[in-house]
């Protein structure tokens, strides 16, 4: 029930405690309530604008965004499948000790990290005329590449330096010191940015919209299109599905940095946990 | 009384969304279809129309989000007067409606597919100008649209373009009636991703008008007719819509070209109009003169 | 080639909105973020859950989404803005302050926890430990990160061309249309503007990291 930011709070401070979480949820509460009373004044509460997702035609709404959900995932995984290894590869240029591959693979990084996914997407439509998939995942698979690879830099970087060198000593060249120690320790340690970054990779395949790629956000533009009224029905479940969609690999995220933090040892980290484990999971603290 | 109301509204929502309003009286059988039966042609050997005859099908481009040319309905399938010109076509290739493939294009990647080949025609509002006949060749016009402004409508101030002048429209990013609003009425751009997104600012009057071409601006009018109006029936610019095809296919064109005459003389032409964009706008058009480039 | 140099004033124009949206979400992003994380490790509850729930949603919405709600759900609201560069900030900020957080906080984590109990062992407050101790250190480890963030707004805020204001990406759009002839040329053109911010602030990231390693 500790942290090492402050001490254990006494009855005052957790009297204050309480009575400044109440005022603040009851504060938000009424945010949220009168919001609801404006829009709904507004008759966009009303039957007429939801009905579509329940009635006749749910089906066929509920088919599309199906689509959309497929293809956003598709997108995702075949773009995150062919990264991933791309990023270890670059990773590999970058940190070579040779200033011939480690400078033109810095350039080519800044290059990648620093465009627009949008605009390389529509790039790779134009110049190599492939198919809007093809061009989405490529875009996808361009940028972050280069984000996991610097992600994997950064992992490896921050081991202790101990360990190349002791693989060294135990006459392992330099690639297979890099392979079969350093990347393995970096991938654990990176583990919740990388997924973190698979989110995000996730969330920029709504950038096919450019070449018209029917991922799960051009799908619920479509619908709102049919009708003015529409609009904010859709948007508001299209946020819903995305959320849940994200939520659930994040929730693999936290899952996996809790699992690898029993293993890491020192740093702030498992006193932070400890925090943590408080809002997450109301329960008996396991030790 | 509430349960009548709730029924009209859902009668509005369901015609006035013309991709709606098809698959309706196609499940009715009562609106009649007007998908032209499949003629039985021959043609020379060597020419696009012989290799897709042969085929026996299509790839079409057309805008999956332009309501009463091409938008794609719930059931998944395109619906408008556009997608209704291109089953024509089909259908005078020999094509089944059903054999069509569907390819959305938006204005990024019109040229680029016609030219890569992966689809065989654009139909999609695709008006007709110098730059693009660079890259893509057409057929038609088989439409002549023109830009038009929506406003509120409480506002008599805007009746001509030249009365935003320094003022704030809404319109699509990158398309072309932004690019004529704001280049040669010196109007405010305020970029949007599509003209339903408009329609909130105007209505908060963030904005003074949306402006785009008026048979879409008719939709939001007939939708909505106690909120907007057209500032005027006068259009602005004209923009005739054409056929895009590969370039200097001549043949293939001058061939569609006598197509969309035939149309017009048997009556084709009007019914497609009738069943999607004819249940809004109610002047029916006549057939542009063709330009025989 | 020649289309770039005709649309320069363009480009311009739209650099400047795009720097501009960058740069006053960015800093908004900062300090929000920040105090985000620093409720996130906090002895109040009620802080903690709202920073997390906050952090989690907002970080697992689409940009466009949050676009949608500032530009379009805000205005139904009641809070109507003359300018729309107001609600792209606002979308902007709180986005990307749910990042921000989310390195202050992995950079907290960073710093080795005798430090923290040094300074309450003399008999710091939460507060104390937290801006005088931690977050100090903290800083070293979270500026590369949040350099990665930033980059990544300049690049975020081409979302704000869908939302009525018009910045780079949607110039670059607009140019497409009327130079249909040199759409690759116009394209290279807005990469070039973009990368005329994002690349100084990635060097500005290695080169700090460089101090930072050092530093150790």
């Amino acid at each position: 029930m500790t942290s090492v930011l402050y001490d254990v709070p006494g009855p005052k401070a957790r009297r204050v405690s309480l009575i400044g979480s109440i005022v603040g949820s009851i504060i938000i509460a009424g945010g949220v309530v009168g919001a609801i009373v404006i829009l709904s004044s507004q008759g966009i509460f009303n039957a007429s604008r939801w009905e579509v997702f329940v009635n006749e035609s749910a089906k066929d709404v509920w088919t599309q965004l199906g689509y959309g959900v497929l293809a956003t995932l598709q997108a995702a995984g075949v773009a995150a499948l062919i990264a991933f290894p791309l990023g270890v590869a670059l990773c590999l240029l970058r940190i070579s000790l040779i200033s011939w591959i480690r400078v033109p693979t810095q350039v080519v990084l800044e290059f990648l990290r620093g465009m627009p996914v949008v605009l390389m997407i529509l790039f790779v439509l134009l110049v190599f005329a492939t198919s809007p998939f093809v061009a989405v995942v490529s875009g996808l698979v361009l940028y972050n590449a280069a984000i996991f690879a610097e992600i994997l830099r950064a992992g490896i970087q921050s081991l202790p330096r101990g360990q190349r060198e002791a693989g060294l000593a135990i006459g392992l060249r330099s690639f297979q010191s890099r392979m079969s120690i350093e990347f393995p320790q970096a991938i654990r340690r990176m583990l919740p940015s990388l997924v973190a970054q698979l989110v995000v990779l996730l969330k920029d395949t709504s950038l096919g919209y450019i070449v018209a790629y029917e991922e799960l956000l051009r799908k619920v533009k479509l619908i709102s299109d049919l009708e003015p009224s529409l609009l904010f029905s859709a948007f508001f479940v299209g946020a819903a599905i995305y959320i849940l969609i994200n939520l659930s690999v994040s929730r693999l995220a936290i899952w996996i940095e809790k699992r690898g933090s029993k293993k890491a040892a020192g740093g702030m980290a498992s006193a932070i946990k400890t925090v943590d484990l408080e809002v997450n999971v109301p329960g008996p603290e396991k030790k | 009384m509430k349960k009548a109301f709730i029924t009209r509204r859902k009668s509005l929502l369901v015609a006035a969304s013309a991709a709606l309003a098809l698959s309706l009286s196609a499940c009715g059988g009562g609106g009649g279809t007007t998908t032209p039966p499949v003629a039985s042609a021959s043609f020379e050997a060597g020419t696009t129309m012989a290799k897709l005859n042969q085929a026996k099908k299509i790839t079409i481009g057309t805008k999956f989000d332009q309501p009463l040319f091409g938008q794609k309905g719930l059931d998944g399938k395109p619906v408008g007067f556009d997608v209704e010109i291109g089953k024509a076509i089909a259908a005078k290739l020999g094509i089944d409606a059903d054999k069509i493939e569907w390819v959305e294009t938006v204005s990024a990647n019109r040229e680029p597919f016609i030219e890569q080949g992966r689809v065989d025609i654009v139909i999609a509002t695709y008006t007709i100008n110098d730059a693009r006949k660079e890259k893509v060749s057409f057929a038609g016009p088989y439409y002549e649209a023109g830009q038009a402004l929506l406003v509120n409508k409480d506002d008599n101030s805007i009746t001509k373009p030249e009365d935003v002048k320094g003022k704030k429209v809404c319109s699509v990013t990158g398309s072309t009636p932004a690019k004529t609003i704001v280049e040669k009425y010196g109007a405010e751009l305020v970029p949007a991703a599509n003209y339903t997104a408009c329609l909130e600012p105007l209505r908060n009057k963030q904005v003074v008008a949306v402006t785009t071409d008026n048979v879409i601006l008719a939709g939001y009018v007939d939708k909505e007719p106690d909120a907007f109006k057209l500032a005027s029936d006068e259009t602005f610019t004209k923009e005739p819509y054409g056929i895009g095809l590969k370039k200097d296919d001549t043949v293939f064109r001058n061939w569609i070209n006598d197509q969309l005459e035939e149309f017009a003389k048997d009556g084709t032409y009007k019914k497609a109009w009738e069943a999607t964009a004819g249940k809004v706008i109610k002047t029916a058009p006549e057939l542009p003169k063709i330009d025989r480039y | 080639m020649d289309a770039i140099f005709e649309s320069l004033p363009q480009y311009w124009d739209g650099f400047l909105r795009t720097l501009f949206l960058a740069v006053v979400s960015g800093v908004i992003a900062l300090a929000a973020g920040t105090l985000l994380a620093a409720m996130r490790v906090s002895p109040v509850a009620a802080l903690r859950g709202f920073s997390t729930f906050y952090v989690e949603v907002a970080r697992n919405t689409p940009l466009t989404i949050i676009f949608f709600f500032s530009a379009i759900v805000l205005p139904r609201l009641g809070v109507k803005f003359e300018q729309f560069e107001v609600a792209a900030i606002i979308a902007l900020s709180s986005y990307t302050a749910a990042f921000v957080a989310e390195a202050v906080r992995s950079g907290v984590n960073s710093v080795p926890v005798g430090q923290a109990e040094a300074a309450r062992s003399i008999g710091m407050t939460f507060t104390q430990v937290l801006g005088l101790v931690v977050l100090p250190q903290a800083v070293r480890t979270v500026v590369p990160p949040l350099i990665n963030i930033m980059i990544a707004l300049v690049k975020n805020s081409s979302v704000a061309g869908a939302f009525f204001v018009l910045e780079l990406f949607g110039y670059g759009l607009q140019l497409s249309n009327s130079h249909g002839d040199a759409v690759m040329w116009i394209l290279i053109g807005v990469a070039f503007f973009y990368l005329l911010i994002t690349v100084p602030l990635g060097l500005l990231a290695h080169f700090v990291e460089k101090k930072v390693a050092i530093a150790r």
